[in-house]
């Protein structure tokens, strides 16, 4: 793979995650359970959404195809979205939704803190403005998971639930595959396998906090980063793309 | 089950330093970390502040409106307790 070509494949999957993760939690919108807590939610998604939009940008000029960040966002097809499952996964109820965050958050601000040392300027700038943010959302989605689990007998069980169906889209985080080895080798990015480390402790003290228990070794699921998904993926598209698809270039 | 109201608090925001806290709104939230949080999301989207302080509004001891007038009236006469008759230098900003 070129230079050119690597940095636009992992912008698009940093891009992927990003946009996917913010149009899921767009959905929690009129949906939350306090005003206070809707207003918070559709600004973290906005943050999503932001960083997706530079991902993007950055992708299109290191492809040099002319594609643009909606080219990136809304024109492609399903199997080309290298995404994790995780942030595909449904809202749910409340807390499916703060497990989902707090296990994809805890995740995402290790990836972003090593990626502000990669060599490649273009990503590790983007990095350093999105790392801000996803701090912030990890602090209020992880006191969200201890005020549930420790919570009532109701919030425990239903969170311990949330966390036990969850787990098993935690382990594509952390397997390399070609892109990942390539940036690592090329660009000094992030080694996956310090990041397991960091986050089952980080992980570990939260679920502890929160009273709850961590889910033991199972099968992990996997696909995403190769575009394989999970049946929720194509009806969240055909929501999104739906204007873009219709009314091709339609602007305000 | 009959849905119970968060406690409300009040929020109270510096826009930058060298300024004193203002009164922005108040918020709902079912504890303190949460009333922070809240306040954080609501009342400083658009970079309004660089500090912020929430309070439990039923911790707030407030004056009696009934009593206005024993409260504030007597000072309205004694205009020797207004700084009005010093100069004060272009330079100084925020008095």
């Amino acid at each position: 793979m070129s230079a050119n070509s690597t940095l636009a494949a992992y912008a698009t999957r940093l891009g992927d995650n990003a946009l996917i993760l913010g149009q899921r939690m767009i959905e929690l919108v009129a949906a939350s359970p306090e005003l206070e807590e809707e207003l918070a939610n559709a600004n973290f998604s906005l943050d999503y959404i932001g960083q997706a939009r530079m991902f993007y940008t950055y992708a299109g000029e290191r492809e040099g195809a002319g594609r643009d960040e909606d080219d990136l966002a809304f024109l492609r097809p399903e199997h080309e979205y290298c995404n994790l499952l995780l942030v595909e996964q449904p809202n749910g109820h409340f807390g499916d939704s703060t497990v989902r965050q707090v296990l994809f958050e805890s995740w995402y601000v290790l990836l972003l803190d090593a990626l502000t040392r990669c060599s490649d300027e273009g990503i590790s700038d983007i990095a350093a403005r999105a790392i801000k943010e996803v701090r912030y959302h990890l602090r209020h989605s992880s006191q969200w998971l201890v005020r549930l689990g420790d919570g009532t007998e109701e919030s425990h069980a239903r969170t311990q639930a949330s966390l036990d169906d969850l787990w098993r889209f935690t382990g594509e985080m952390f397997t390399p595959d070609d892109l990942d080895d390539e940036m690592r080798a090329a660009f000094n990015g992030p080694h996956l396998e310090v990041i397991e480390t960091r986050w089952r402790e980080n992980v570990a003290a939260i679920i502890a906090e929160a009273m709850l228990e961590m889910p033991g070794d199972q099968l992990m699921a996997s696909g995403g980063k190769q575009g394989r998904h999970s049946e929720h993926m194509g009806f969240l598209l055909a929501e999104m793309q739906h204007l873009q698809r219709s009314y091709p270039g339609a602007t305000w | 089950m009959t849905k119970q109201e968060w406690p409300l608090y009040e929020v109270f925001i510096r826009s930058r330093s060298g300024l004193s806290h203002r009164h922005a709104g108040s918020v709902h939230a079912a504890d303190d970390e949460m009333a922070l949080n809240n306040a954080r999301d609501t009342y400083t989207r658009r970079s309004e502040g660089v500090s912020i302080w929430v309070v439990r509004s039923d911790r707030i001891v407030a004056s009696d409106p009934a009593e206005t007038s024993a409260f504030f009236d007597p000072a309205e006469d004694k205009i020797y307790r207004h700084p009005t008759f010093y100069e004060i230098p272009d330079e100084v900003e925020n008095l």
